[in-house]
């Protein structure tokens, strides 16, 4: 492979206008980068974030604003790039080095792929209205309207977004069933002990849960009327929201050449198996050094970082390259109650050091061998990301423990309310 | 010496901050954010900067 130094580098893509584009974008200019900047997204709205579609925007005593990462404006003034919006890519020129996106052919001499994963959807159910995933701005809004007009809701997917979707339903005193095919919810996520006791919060909060029986089907004419399960029973709903994961959005890169496996294969650099083509974000699968695994993850302190780490390694290969690693975070939020999650679960393997399962505050730590892994928190915002730190450390299991009683022993820390 | 700026309304203790930077911001139980240094301690200028930049909420801010 020929090193391409860094004064050869005088054209980057961004491709994907969330926040791990845009955030390449941003890094790429803080660094120094004169060169030509192109952002390329597949949807007409200026970048925006999306973690709020599923809580703040739902909830009925908050104005339904999207939270703008940039403006058109700004990305065009501020950071002087070229922004091609409601462009999706359709395919990448690994010779020509060029991205066509929308009817154009975008040169580029480094490039990050940012375009992020898209909602699984419910096979066969097209043909009826009030039935949404949730994913973007425009899902958000039909949620959200579908709400505000008293929707009786059913969630398909007992995992995190869903779930979120149904605290706003509840908050507004709507009915909510929430539908898994598993029998327990979130155990790829949490593991199943822990995911059974989050999965506690909807029923103390007056959502039906049912677990372990799969949709056999949908009925409607026009809109939704019922959700069939594998047992018979009939939920009447008429909104369905369809949280049943995310896949990578590859397709448009079938044929490139480009190494592909549940997303973009990267190595620990975020560089793809081409030169000169990194990725970010949810599409990415890159080796984290932190765990010494290939791993892709859907969360947004990942996709901020990795759009940062990306640009900036993809202006500079030769000079300023550093590897991307990580201990994943995310939070989430179901009936006013805060989740936080920081690096992996170990399925079964854990332990509750603080607050209990059954109650509304619980801290659960996991581990690999004598390894602290990851941890959980069920309104425990004091305590997540110290253990985030002690993972990033390699702190042993028995040393999370020890801390885990210095830091139940310490006096309630108190912002100003 | 730059001063930290936290926009109470906007900040929901999602804690990114403290993990970028543990010795300036702390997120309490209730979820509010302790600054420990209101104003940028010597030696963590960029910490405090990537938390800044970093916030998803855009709670934070530097002021002169």
């Amino acid at each position: 492979m020929i090193a391409v130094s860094a004064e050869e580098i005088r054209c980057l893509v961004a491709v994907g206008a969330s926040l791990a584009g845009v955030r390449a974008v941003e890094a790429a200019r803080k660094a120094g980068f004169e060169g030509r900047v192109t952002l390329i997204g597949a949807e007409p709205h200026p970048p925006y974030d999306r973690p709020p579609l599923s809580k703040e925007f739902l909830r009925p005593d908050h104005a339904p604003e999207p939270v703008v990462l940039h403006g058109r404006a700004e990305l065009v003034e501020d950071f002087e790039a070229e922004v091609l919006l409601g462009a999706p890519a359709t395919g990448l020129d690994l010779d020509a080095r060029t991205v066509r996106a929308g009817d154009a052919d975008v040169p580029y001499d480094a490039l990050v792929i940012a375009t992020g994963a898209a909602a699984r959807e419910l096979p066969g159910t097209g043909h009826l209205s009030g039935v949404h995933v949730l994913r973007d701005l425009d899902d958000a809004k039909a949620i959200r309207l579908a709400l505000d007009d008293g929707a009786r809701t059913v969630v398909i997917g007992a995992g995190f977004i869903g779930s979120e979707v149904a605290s706003a339903a509840r908050r507004r005193g709507l009915d909510a069933t929430v539908v898994e095919a598993r029998p327990t919810p979130l155990v790829r996520a949490i593991g199943p002990d822990l995911g059974s006791a989050l999965a506690g919060l909807h029923e103390r909060n007056g959502a039906t849960l049912i677990c372990g029986r799969p949709v056999t089907g949908l009925e409607g004419t026009g809109a939704v009327e019922r959700v069939h399960l594998a047992d018979g029973t009939m939920v009447e709903a008429d909104l369905v929201v369809v949280g049943v994961g995310a896949v990578p959005c590859t397709d448009w890169l079938a044929g490139s050449g480009l190494e592909l496996d549940d997303g973009v294969v990267c190595d620990e650099f975020l560089q793809t198996s081409a030169p000169g083509v990194y990725a970010a974000g949810d599409v990415a699968r890159w080796n984290n050094p932190q765990f010494d695994r290939m791993m892709r993850v859907e969360h947004w302190s990942n996709a901020a970082e990795q759009g940062v780490r990306a640009a900036r390694n993809a202006i500079s290969p030769t000079t300023a390259a550093e590897p991307y690693t990580t201990v994943p975070y995310f939070w989430s939020d179901w009936y006013g109650s805060r989740i936080q999650f920081v690096g992996l679960a170990a399925r079964d393997q854990h332990e509750v050091v603080s607050g209990d399962l059954a109650g509304d505050h619980f801290v659960a730590l996991y581990r690999e061998c004598d390894k602290l892994t990851g941890a959980l928190t069920l309104n425990g915002r004091r305590h997540i990301m110290k253990y985030r730190r002690l993972i990033a450390q390699g702190a042993t299991f028995e040393e999370a423990l020890a801390f885990s009683r210095t830091v139940a022993a310490r006096p309630r820390s108190r912002g100003p309310q | 010496m730059m001063k930290i700026v936290v926009d109470r309304a906007r900040c929901t203790g999602i804690g990114i901050c403290e993990a970028i930077a543990p010795t300036v911001f702390e997120v309490d139980d209730d979820g509010g954010l302790v600054l420990l240094s209101q104003l940028v301690p010597h030696g963590v200028a960029a910490e405090v900067a990537e938390a800044v930049e970093g916030c998803p909420t855009l709670a934070l801010r530097l002021e002169p």
